[in-house]
This record gives structure tokens, C-alpha cells and sequence, in this order.
């Protein structure tokens, strides 16, 4: 696929706002179009591959139903933003001809009881009861009850599984349609792990508004935390001491280390292949222990806050810190590699659960999952922020869109996230951890605040009432974007394989219900 | 195969010796057992409980309760307070097996948890099967007490197993606020699992609702809809903490931390 073009006829055209990862405007400098040119300027946008839609979300302002559009433009670094009012409940669904809001639909439907009219699969998405009262668009059901598309035939059967998993993993259900061993469609049904995250946002920052952040999908809690910081530091002017971005860079890059090496173990794990997966499972721990040092916590919860971090490294703890980072890395290196030389693991990763290049384009996936159909995207290279900024990752990418793919870019991702943690660690700034920041935000503003969490990209949208509160806090988690790829990875696969397609995702589930 | 055998050479045997030897070295700034000490509080000041983004610190009558099972382990009271009164102490030490065991008071001697009665002990103190069910959690409480199950910690060796039916299990290890949409299939997993059977809440969602309680999404922990018998607060808890509850409910260890019996 090739990304190319600017922004120059959109802007031209007065149809997006164009502003830069983390950079606010003020929110009535956001074009408000009718809902026709909305769609058009949308459509537009993501037409030839162009931008992906990073965010599209309602909110609701003067009892009237608002749509915010958020594009990314990969090659650009940039993000335009439109927004439109609806005069009834009601709008022409955009997913027709753009398949990758299709969740995005279904959630505004959800939420703000709005029908996206037109929607090919419209259903509730995480089962809970409209922010609107009066205004519902799906009577109340039990979490999973609902519409499946069945295929039928003689020989046609299918399989349900979950909520609740044999193994030690978040619930959702997954219903198979399947021929024998052959699967022709999966349907994941979500939202058992629904807490309500985005609702309480609304009116905030409050003292709890952090911790929702860190624990919206919790093996991800840098990765969050840290968009959410970025957004209100944006909001708010706060300049971030270098030190504390590079304890922020290092931070997100050991929580990337830790997760990529537990998949690695996991993998082996599920295609019955012991010694990665015994060796992993420990190594994951190190890395683990590693944030832990910076912070007190094996998740790295308390380390990033508005304005800094909360713990600074003394220059004394730094040798040890790399002795154990370097140890843990040559440990990682000496079982993983176990698996591109072993046969019988080669031949269950390779073409297993294939996503097609086209097809991930298509229905907007992002990260690990993405970069293993061969596209180049990621955060920390296309908007780069914080350390991102000075110094460089390489964007690692493989091209089978399968098993394997995923499994290698994970390792190639790893080995770089380790060298960049060493270098740092050894280059860190001196200066304060931390700006004084009070939580007093501009009013009618919004930014839209994008990292690179392990799984990828991570976009927060803030946007701020007249008093400077949160009027709407948007989170889209990298597994909202791709749980749909694990759908079209089982299609014509075997029933047998979803373990080890589903683990070569390692998709949240709290993170798509927050 | 050969390559395999030098990979397994180089790896080295890693299962950690406790309880029969120390535990490993906690990070430097752990946040365990919080020690709190009232005397240094200021008159009328507020400060650490209006910090607490899960409201555990109660003031009243010039004492202070913290409770270990809404504490998050943040550690925004410690930050707040001009005194120093609240510090994080590195025992990571914390199960109990009541909900008003979890409330630290000033200068009272925490209540740590007690081994199971006779009967259940000889039943389940040499193999004890657990099926574990998240019902909200972030994945950090799953992430923790699956990590037991690696060669590094080996909760094999003390005969408990995690397993993959709830008829297979003599109890539940619950994780996360209990949300609405969970509260059935962890009643129907409950259910399924045969008497006597045990339930363990792993973390201060499962314990209290944690930054959740409130939510109508959820409901404030496993407690308000089954009988718990251990508590193990943390966010999430440390492998060490919930190994500790495990083994002190089995009655493996008890007071200091000394393995006892076999």
C-alpha cells in the first residue's frame, strides 16, 4: 500500500482542522459541517489509504448530539479534526464505504442511542444502558444476547465460547460457524468487562481521573497514563522536563518488553512447545521487576503523572538497572530464538491466521498487528512525542499478515525497545522530574493525544466545556481497532487455531469495554 | 534438539527457594503494608484523606483508619501529607481472611491470615484446585497471579493448581469489581463448582470496587454476591503477596513467615 498525499486540499477546502499529536486548538476553530459534508470530508480523507480514522465519537452539547471525526495521517504526522450536529437521532451510517468505523458507529449508537442508519451489523457492542436516559436504541439484554449471523447448512455447526475462558484471561464470548474443524466466521461479542471509564471522565479531572487512565487496560498502564498526561499537559501549556521524558520513554518501552516477551512464551505455549514458554514466562518478570524499580510497581502504576514522573532514578541505581536490563535481554534472545529454529513451531506459526495487507487497511488496524501485513505505522515514528521525538525507534515490520509475522515483529520490536531503554538509562538528562502543574484547563478546547502502547496506538481526545472541565474524554484502546482482525484471521482457518490466532493478537479486553 | 538442550543448560533452574529460604529482594520503592502514625497528623488536617483517590483513609477523633481493601497503593496520601504520618513499609505481607482485618489502625498489630479450619485444611492443604475468573479486572491482578504459574514462582510444588473447569475446582480466585455483565456467568461459575468450596478476591476491586465502587457498572467487589474467604489487597498485588495469602490460608505459613509442616 502506498500513503501519500497532504493535507493541502483538505485544508484548502476549510473541511479539517489539521494539527499536530498533542497539539490543542481552541474547539470552535473544528470545522462544524452539516452531516453531509462531514461524511464527505471523512470519506475523502480515508480514500486511497490516505488517513485512518484514529477517533469518532458523540458527545452531547445543548441536549443535541455532536460528532467528532479525529483522521491520522500517517505519512504527514498530522491529525484533522471535524465535527458535525445532528437534527435528529439519526445519521446515514458512514460504514458502507468506510468499513473502519464500523465499532465506532456501534458505540455511538450504544452511548447516545443514535441510530447510524444503514449500519450493516448494528448491535449493542458492550451491553450497557444509554448515557442518554429515554433515548435507548437496543432494549436491555443480557451481556452476549443478541443477533449472531449464522450460517446455515446440514453439516453447520456452532461453537460458543465464554464468557469465561479455561485459561487465566479476561471474559468475552466468540461464536464460531463452523464445518467440522473449518471455521467460515467468527463474531466476537464483548463488553462483559465494561466499568463505565469514559461516563465518569465526563466533569473531570478529578483526584481519580488518573487511576481510571492507568487501569483502563492495565497491562498498558504507561501507555495510557501517558497519553492522558500528554493531553492535559497540552491543554494546560506544561513543559515537561527532558528527564522525565526519558523516564517516560523508558517506562513505555520496558512495559513494550515485558508484553512482547510474555506473547513470545505464550505463543510457544500454545502451539505445545515448552522451553520458550517455561523460559519466557520468567524472563516476563524481570522485565516486570525492571518497571517495578522505577516505580514501586510491577505495572508501573504511580509512575507518570501530569507534568512528570513520580520517581526519579538516582545516577548510583543506573549500572544496576542495565546489568539487570542487559541479563534479561540475553536470557530473551537465547530462548526466543529457539523458535525460528525449530521446525515443528515454524510450521504452526507459519500461514496461520493470515490478515491480507488490503484487508487490514480496510478495517483500520493498528500496532503489532498491522505492521505484520507490512505497514509501517507507528506512533513513536509517524507522531512522535515526548523522547520519541529526539531519538528515533525503528518501525519494525514483517509481511505475511500471519502468525509468524506477528510473532517476529514482536521480537525485532523488542530487541529495539531494549537497546533504546539501555541507551537512555545511560544518557538520562539532568534536570527536575517534574513540572508544577495545577489541573486547571482552558475552556472549549480539544486535543487529541496519541502514544504507542505495546499493542499500538493509543489516541485520547480531551475536550473541555466552558469551566475548562472535561466535557468529553475519548479513549480508543489499539485492541478497539483490531479486534476485528482476529475475526478475519479465523476465517477459513481451523477452530483449533483460535487459541494461538488469538494470542498472536493479545488483544484487551478491558481496553474494548473500558 | 541439541541447541534446545544448551538453551535449557544456559537458563539454569530459576524457581524461587521461599518459603524455604528468604523471599527475593522487593524494588527499592515497593509499597507494601502501610504504616500510619497519627501523633504527627496536624490538628484538622485532612490532607492524606482528601488525596486518596478511593477514599480508605478515614479521620475521626484524632485516629486514622486505612483501609487495605480500597487502597490502591498510589501512593498520593504518602505525597500529600506534610508530615510524613503515612509511609509504605516494604511487608508485602497483606491477606486476611475478613474485611475488617484489611483496616490498618494506628499502633494496633495488623490481623494476618488465619489457615483454614481443620476439616478444609486436610480436604484442600496439599492440593488445592482454583478456577480463576475475572469479572472487570484490568489485566493486572490476572496478569500477577498467572504469573505464579511460571517456573519462577511454581505454585505447583504447594499442590495448587489453576484450573480450566469450575467442576474441576475447589474454589474461585475472583479479580476485578464484579461488573454488571460478569455477574451472572460468576454466580453460574460459583454454582458450578462442588462443596465445600473456597473464593479468594485478589486485588481492591475484588475486595471493595476499588476506583470503581459507585459505578452502576459494577458491584463493589466479590463480597456482594458471594461468601469470601481470603482477601489479598493490592493494585494489583505483588506474586510474593499473593503466594503468602495462598500458603497462609493453607496454613503453610504462619506469623513471620516461616513455612510450617509440609
Amino acid at each position: 500500500m502506498t500513503r501519500r498525499g497532504s493535507w493541502e486540499v483538505h485544508e484548502l477546502n476549510g473541511r479539517l482542522l489539521v494539527r499536530r499529536n498533542a497539539q490543542p486548538a481552541p474547539l470552535s476553530e473544528v470545522p462544524l459541517l452539516p452531516i453531509g459534508a462531514f461524511r464527505t470530508a471523512v470519506l475523502d480523507a480515508v480514500a486511497d489509504d490516505e488517513c485512518r480514522v484514529t477517533s469518532f465519537f458523540a458527545r452531547e452539547v445543548d441536549r443535541r448530539i455532536e460528532l467528532v471525526a479525529v483522521l491520522a495521517d500517517d505519512l504527514a504526522g498530522e491529525l484533522g479534526f471535524v465535527r458535525t450536529r445532528l437534527d435528529e437521532d439519526r445519521f446515514d451510517s458512514i460504514t458502507p464505504d468506510c468499513p473502519q468505523v464500523h465499532l465506532f458507529e456501534r458505540e455511538i449508537a450504544e452511548q447516545y442511542g443514535v441510530e447510524p442508519a444503514g449500519h450493516p451489523w448494528l448491535k449493542p457492542l458492550r451491553f450497557h444502558r444509554s448515557w442518554r436516559p429515554g433515548h435507548s436504541l437496543f432494549p436491555e439484554t443480557a451481556p452476549g444476547v443478541t443477533d449472531f449471523l449464522r450460517v446455515e447448512g446440514d453439516e453447520v455447526h456452532e461453537v460458543a465460547v465464554g464468557p469465561v475462558h479455561a485459561g487465566v484471561i479476561e471474559p468475552g464470548h466468540f461464536r464460531f460457524q463452523c464445518h467440522g474443524e473449518h471455521v467460515f466466521h467468527l463474531e466476537t461479542a464483548l463488553g462483559y468487562q465494561h466499568r463505565g471509564i469514559e461516563r465518569v471522565l465526563i466533569g473531570g479531572p478529578t483526584k481519580k481521573t488518573i487511576h481510571y487512565l492507568e487501569t483502563a487496560a492495565g497491562d498498558t498502564t504507561i501507555g495510557h497514563a501517558l497519553a492522558y498526561a500528554q493531553a492535559v499537559e497540552a491543554l494546560a501549556g506544561t513543559r515537561v522536563p527532558a528527564r522525565a521524558q526519558a523516564l517516560r520513554g523508558i517506562a513505555l518501552e520496558l512495559e513494550r518488553l515485558a508484553n512482547h516477551v510474555g506473547d513470545l512464551g505464550a505463543l510457544s505455549g500454545d502451539v505445545a512447545y515448552l522451553p520458550t514458554a517455561a523460559f519466557c514466562g520468567r524472563i516476563r518478570g524481570e522485565y516486570l521487576e525492571l518497571t517495578a524499580e522505577l516505580c514501586g510497581s510491577r505495572f508501573g502504576r504511580g509512575f507518570v503523572r501530569p507534568g512528570g514522573v513520580q520517581f526519579d532514578v538516582p545516577a548510583d541505581r543506573v549500572g544496576t538497572l542495565v546489568e539487570r536490563l542487559q541479563t534479561a535481554t540475553r536470557d530473551a534472545a537465547n530462548a526466543v530464538e529457539l523458535l525460528w529454529m525449530t521446525p515443528s513451531v515454524e510450521e504452526r506459526f507459519e500461514n496461520t491466521g493470515v490478515v491480507g495487507a488490503d484487508v487490514c487497511a480496510e478495517v483500520g488496524m493498528v500496532g503489532v498487528a498491522a505492521r505484520a501485513c507490512g505497514h509501517s505505522i507507528d506512533v513513536r515514528h509517524d507522531f512522535p512525542f515526548g523522547i520519541y521525538r529526539f531519538v528515533h525507534i525503528p518501525v519494525m515490520t514483517a509481511h505475511y499478515g500471519d502468525v509468524n509475522s506477528r510473532a517476529f515483529v514482536r521480537w525485532l520490536e523488542a530487541q529495539r525497545s531494549a537497546a533504546f531503554v539501555e541507551a537512555q538509562l545511560q544518557t538520562l538528562p539532568v534536570t527536575p522530574v517534574r513540572a508544577d502543574m495545577a489541573l486547571r484547563l482552558p475552556a472549549d478546547a480539544i486535543v487529541a493525544s496519541l502514544t504507542e502502547g505495546w499493542r499500538g496506538e493509543i489516541c485520547h481526545v480531551a475536550i473541555t466545556d466552558a469551566d475548562g472541565r472535561l466535557a468529553r474524554y475519548k479513549i480508543t484502546d489499539p485492541s478497539f481497532h483490531n479486534w476485528f482482525g482476529v475475526a478475519l484471521a479465523l476465517r477459513n482457518g481451523q477452530i483449533s487455531d483460535f487459541p494461538l490466532c488469538n494470542k498472536s493478537f493479545n488483544l484487551s479486553y478491558c481496553g474494548h469495554d473500558l | 534438539m541439541l541447541k534446545a538442550l544448551l538453551v535449557r543448560a544456559h537458563q539454569g533452574h530459576r524457581t524461587i527457594r521461599y518459603p524455604d529460604a528468604p523471599p527475593p529482594a522487593l524494588p527499592v520503592h515497593f509499597r507494601g503494608a502501610p504504616r500510619i502514625d497519627p501523633a504527627r497528623c496536624p490538628d484538622g488536617c485532612r490532607d492524606c484523606a482528601q488525596a486518596c483517590p478511593t477514599d480508605a483513609i478515614t479521620l475521626a477523633g484524632g485516629g486514622m483508619t486505612l483501609d487495605l481493601g480500597r487502597c490502591i497503593f498510589c501512593p498520593e496520601c504518602k505525597t500529600a501529607c506534610p508530615e510524613g504520618a503515612i509511609t509504605f513499609t516494604a511487608d508485602y505481607r497483606l491477606a486476611a481472611r475478613t474485611r475488617a482485618d484489611l483496616r490498618v489502625l494506628a499502633g494496633r498489630e495488623r490481623k494476618l491470615a488465619d489457615a483454614l479450619e481443620k476439616k478444609l485444611r486436610r480436604l484442600f492443604g496439599r492440593s488445592l484446585k482454583l478456577r480463576v475468573v475475572s469479572a472487570g479486572d484490568c489485566n493486572g491482578c490476572a496478569s500477577d497471579v498467572n504469573v505464579l504459574n511460571t517456573i519462577g514462582w511454581d505454585i505447583g510444588r504447594f499442590g495448587i493448581q489453576y484450573v480450566a473447569s469450575p467442576r474441576h475446582a475447589d474454589g474461585l480466585i475472583v479479580m476485578g469489581p464484579v461488573t454488571e455483565n460478569m455477574r451472572l456467568a460468576l454466580k453460574k461459575t460459583y454454582d458450578a463448582v462442588p462443596q465445600p468450596k473456597l473464593v479468594i478476591a485478589v486485588g481492591a476491586c475484588a475486595i471493595s470496587g476499588g476506583i470503581y465502587a459507585g459505578h452502576f457498572e459494577q458491584h463493589d467487589g466479590a463480597g456482594s454476591i458471594l461468601p469470601v474467604d481470603l482477601f489479598i489487597p493490592g493494585c494489583p498485588p505483588h506474586p510474593l503477596t499473593i503466594l503468602d495469602g495462598f500458603l497462609r490460608l493453607l496454613g503453610r505459613i504462619e506469623g513471620g513467615g516461616r513455612e510450617i509442616g509440609g
